[in-house]
């Protein structure tokens, strides 16, 4: 029987690895994502998960260990955070490059320097470019059940890739939340056993990662491109039979009182759900706003958002992270996604939640009420920074 | 395969590029880096081998009279035979186009 607790996020996601059945967990400890690891290498010395864990000496060995891992076939899970996101950066790549269908949940935190272990979306930024599906969640559950569907999408025959469910530092994987363990015996039947197209097999051997020169890179970008691309259809299918199978539905784009709506904010992750308390109060104040929430990161939902904001006049858009020198990193996706659309909204862009800063609900209401008068009249700045002292 | 690597297009490559044939590195022509070319004098060659055991690249061969040659497909032209070898058999002279 599916079973509801209060429990820590972090320790959530961890027993969602352990619902999915994973074979190998490479991974070490970095706040605020230790308390996955831990948990897991406590469930593996209990006897509680038959699985293999290796107490690798670094992030860059953690996911180095996955790859070998995944690529016999074997089901592995790591999960990291900030500067250890950073560490493994050159192998995350290759994660997604050879085909390797690890899951990964990522507590974002901000980078240093100066030091922070709070959260933002820095670090989430960094890998964007990386080739892996990418997911945020917003709370616990969403984070728990969006593990056992990235095994389910990564591992898909048409898909075969790496999986990134993004969770708030702090904010969401230290709280403490009620959570619904999906039943163990639908989660076996929603995840089959993973089976890799062509895994290391010394019967059959293989050679994976190997040297590609000009006259086959740009054939095996493309394929990797065309892919990442087309397994959207297998997110959406997953998604749906998860929602059917288990009553919690989830969308590329996530809206909430946005249909009609002529101003929208655009948040990812979970400080949407301080966003939504604001839209509450503002609606109840009589104004016309609404909020969508970017679920799928990558591949990025283009048709989802477009249809979002098609009736929008005005677009507030909240990025977590900077692009030094640059726009704002989400807002500037966003208005690529909307330039060549005949009609489109008025977009402005801000930044804030920096290494952990609060946004409260009066934050989000003068954000989206400074976004009005920036459409309206326009600002001297690519974007602004809210809440910080001048 | 009836296609050439060079013919392959995306939709024909493995998931991931796995190449599931073993030994296959040596289809790869490294000799087209290549921007000098060993020229050997055999008439000064004494058979000492020191070419052979140099070549970085394991290239240079023995042929049926026991003479060492390079093997040109895969020879990048480093010319580290001709600076070893003791009776200057050996000489780099421009690479031209074919």
């Amino acid at each position: 029987m599916a079973k509801k607790e209060g429990i820590e996020v972090a320790i959530a996601v961890a027993e969602a690895a352990k619902l999915a059945k994973v074979d190998v967990v490479a991974a070490y400890p970095i706040t605020p994502q230790s308390h996955i690891a831990e948990h897991l290498a406590a469930l593996v010395a209990n006897g509680e998960l038959d699985a293999t864990y290796v107490p690798v000496e670094s992030e860059h060995s953690a996911m180095s260990t996955c790859l070998g891992s995944s690529a016999t076939g074997a089901r592995t899970f790591t999960a990291t955070s900030g500067q250890g996101l950073e560490l493994m950066h050159e192998v995350v790549y290759v994660a997604s490059s050879m085909r390797l269908p690890i899951v990964m949940p990522v507590c974002n935190r901000a980078l240093s320097a100066p030091l922070s272990v709070w959260g933002d979306h820095s670090d989430v930024m960094s890998v964007r470019d990386t080739g892996w599906i990418q997911i945020f969640t917003e709370n616990g559950q969403e984070s728990v059940d969006n593990v056992i569907c990235g095994f389910r999408m990564g591992e898909d025959p048409r898909v075969v890739l790496p999986v990134m469910i993004h969770l708030d530092g702090f904010h969401l994987s230290h709280m403490i939340e009620p959570i619904t363990y999906p039943d163990q015996a639908k989660v076996d039947e929603f995840l089959p056993p993973y089976k890799h197209p062509s895994p290391l097999n010394i019967e059959d051997p293989v050679s994976m990662g190997c040297f590609g020169p000009p006259f086959i890179y740009t054939e095996a970008k493309k394929a990797q491109e065309v892919n990442l691309e087309a397994s959207k259809k297998v997110i959406l299918e997953v998604w749906k039979e998860f929602g059917e199978k288990f009553g919690r539905n989830y969308s590329p784009v996530e809206k909430y009182c946005s249909d009609g709506a002529k101003t929208l904010l655009l948040t990812m992750g979970s400080y949407s759900e301080t966003a939504m308390a604001a839209i509450d109060e503002m609606r109840a104040e009589g104004k016309d706003v609404g909020l969508i929430r970017i679920r799928l990161w990558r591949p990025f939902p283009f048709d989802e958002f477009r249809d979002a904001v098609k009736d929008a006049d005005i677009l507030v858009v909240l990025d977590r992270a900077l692009s030094y020198g640059g726009p704002a990193p989400v807002c500037s996706e966003v208005k690529a996604a909307l330039y060549a659309e005949p009609k489109r909204p008025k977009v402005a862009s801000f930044v804030a939640g920096l290494g952990g800063r609060h946004i409260t609900v009066d934050g989000f209401k003068h954000i989206v009420n400074r976004g009005e008068e920036i459409a309206q009249k326009g600002s001297d700045t690519e974007f602004e920074m809210y809440g910080v002292r001048e | 395969m009836a296609k050439k690597p060079e013919e392959l297009t995306w939709k024909d490559l493995s998931i991931g590029v796995v190449v599931t044939e073993a030994g296959n590195a040596d289809q790869y022509k490294t000799g087209d880096w290549r921007s000098q070319r060993p020229i050997m004098d055999l008439g000064k060659c004494t058979k000492c081998g020191l070419c052979y055991v140099y070549c970085p690249e394991g290239c240079m061969e023995e042929n049926e009279e026991g003479y060492f040659e390079p093997n040109y497909f895969y020879c990048k032209g480093c010319g580290i035979c001709a600076a070893e070898c003791p009776r200057t058999v050996i000489t780099m002279v421009e690479e031209k186009e074919e």
